[in-house]
């Protein structure tokens, strides 16, 4: 078991390595991380995430989700696009306290393609947001959270 | 014990890399039900996906991402005998890597 | 106590008792699918095994979607290295069991003579233990729930085969308590088994469908959704019971095994395809 200082300089590590090989130092990424997985609205994280960008609805980005979720905790998605030079996808859930659920660098090499499960909170709409250069294109599918019955 | 797990299924336009994590994903609002203390947040924050030591997906994540996260990728072209990596970091500093041979 | 009379008094009163039963086992388990048969036209019997999946294709969905690579994987992965490991004195769970422990699920539950009661898988493993000098596992969560997971995959596919020995009133007896307690009416909901799952199976619960009971012990153990743990049938009963607000069995008890003999005996024929990922 590490000790408390040895784990934070090993973190202090890792994300600089990590956080160089995206650009950022790692206090800035630290920072990142921290105001884009604070609680907030989902407008307030739009605004954070894509300052001034227009996000344009496209019926090139399918979305695979269940139309009620079985449990809240696990809801499993699947996105695929036929929109070019996707280079980031964006996962986010309306209604979370949190509502950014993940984003993740998508290099050319790699089809426009991903598959995660995630959690949800309540009833509302999963937005997938897809930056390919400098447009930004999104769809959204209303997925039912439920909580009672007898799954205990 | 490995905490990643890594599979591979090669189709003829693309490669299908899937992982699955063992990792609590530990949002830090859970009660424990014995003590009625708060449980800490312990997540994962970022993740790397590999190809030949080449960097093909970079992600942030939060506790909204499930228990014992899950995550597939498709390599538009992959060969038998490429190597694929999945590497992450929690916000306790812990972290773990693991590698596949493609088949 | 061993005279003639007596032994004839017992004869007529085992005689009368049993054609007081309404029906033979092999009678009910037909009833019971072919209710079921009535109720759900598009099913196969082999799809019971799949749960309330089969008749909720939304739900059904999630769950391959996650079955493509399940989070029991873990479990699994863990039960079979235990399931190997010697204990101290170098023994193993495998020689505890016919054919290694390999392919055997399909046939427990089951009446040991014997013992004069109802062996299930969970309990086999802990007679295991107590042979070998080690104390027995919690029965609701933990490493059993990884050794059943091993022992259940590799049983997958396998037909269950729960037996009654034909002139063995205790097992009978056994199963009509387990058949009576699936009927018996409970707690402050006052709901039995058979209200949910035989007169309202298909239906909501609030916002959920009731599965079948037919079909209920296939699957065992579980990774489940909303623990985020594996668990066991016996687990699944206990919660069942405190939902429904009735007193709770415990794990093991002999009323659990003997409700398990009866769900797992009218399932027969029916494959085995745990673990599984439910809710």
């Amino acid at each position: 078991m590490l000790t408390t200082r040895r784990r934070f300089v090993k973190k202090l590590l890792t994300l600089s390595s990590y956080a160089l090989s995206l650009g950022f130092s790692h206090i800035s990424l630290a920072n990142w991380l921290a105001s884009n997985f604070s609680r907030q609205t989902i407008s307030q994280s739009i605004a954070q995430l894509f300052p001034n960008q227009e996000l344009q609805t496209s019926d090139r980005i399918s979305l695979k989700l269940p139309n009620t979720a079985e449990n809240g905790s696990v809801v499993p998605i699947t996105i695929s696009s036929t929109i070019p030079d996707v280079d980031t996808i964006y996962i986010l859930s309306e209604k979370n306290p949190v509502p950014l659920i993940a984003q993740f660098s998508i290099d050319p090499e790699l089809e426009t393609y991903l598959g995660a499960r995630f959690k949800m909170q309540e009833t509302c709409d999963v937005i997938v947001v897809l930056k390919a250069k400098d447009q930004y294109f999104q769809a959204r599918q209303k997925v039912k959270v439920t909580l009672g019955g007898c799954g205990g | 014990m490995s905490t990643i797990k890594i599979r591979s299924k090669r189709f003829a336009d693309y490669t299908l890399v899937r992982t699955l994590i063992a990792h609590p994903m530990e949002t830090g609002h859970n009660k424990n039900n014995t003590t009625g203390e708060l449980i800490p947040a312990h997540f994962i924050q970022t993740l790397t996906f590999k190809h030949n030591g080449k960097v093909l997906s970079q992600c942030q994540m939060g506790y909204g991402i499930s228990k014992n996260p899950f995550f597939s990728f498709k390599i538009k072209s992959a060969k038998a005998g490429d190597k694929v990596s999945i590497s992450w970091q929690d916000n306790l500093a812990y972290s773990d890597t693991q590698e596949h041979i493609i088949s | 106590m061993n005279s003639p009379l007596f032994i004839f008094c017992l004869w007529i009163n085992l005689l009368i008792s049993s054609s007081l039963t309404w029906a033979s086992p092999e009678q009910d388990r037909k009833q019971i699918q072919a209710f079921y048969q009535q109720l759900f036209p598009q099913l196969q019997l082999a799809d019971y095994a799949q749960g309330v999946y089969a008749i909720d294709s939304d739900a059904k969905n999630s769950w391959q979607a996650i079955e493509e690579f399940p989070p029991y994987e873990f479990a699994l992965e863990e039960g079979k290295a235990l399931f190997y490991r010697p204990f101290n004195n170098g023994a193993r769970y495998a020689d505890c069991f016919p054919n290694q422990g390999i392919a055997i699920a399909q046939n427990y539950p089951y009446w040991d003579a014997q013992k004069q009661s109802i062996v299930t898988l969970a309990s086999a493993l802990n007679d295991c233990r107590l042979q070998n000098h080690l104390p027995a596992l919690p029965y609701t969560k933990g490493k059993i729930t990884k050794l059943l997971a091993y022992m259940a995959f590799t049983s997958r596919g396998q037909l269950i085969r729960t037996i009654i020995p034909e002139h063995s009133p205790q097992a009978l007896n056994a199963y009509e308590q387990g058949k009576a307690y699936f009927y018996q009416r409970r707690g402050q909901l006052n709901f039995s088994c058979a209200s949910c799952h035989i007169d309202n199976a298909g239906k909501f619960i609030r916002s959920e469908i009731l599965s079948p009971a037919l079909g209920h012990t296939t699957h065992w153990p579980a990774y489940r959704l909303n623990t985020g743990e594996m668990g066991t049938l016996h687990r699944r009963f206990m919660a069942c019971n405190k939902l429904i607000r009735a007193p709770i069995d415990a794990a093991q008890s002999p009323a659990l095994r003997q409700l398990e003999f009866f769900l797992s005996y009218i399932a027969n024929g029916l494959p085995l395809n745990g673990p599984s990922t439910r809710k």
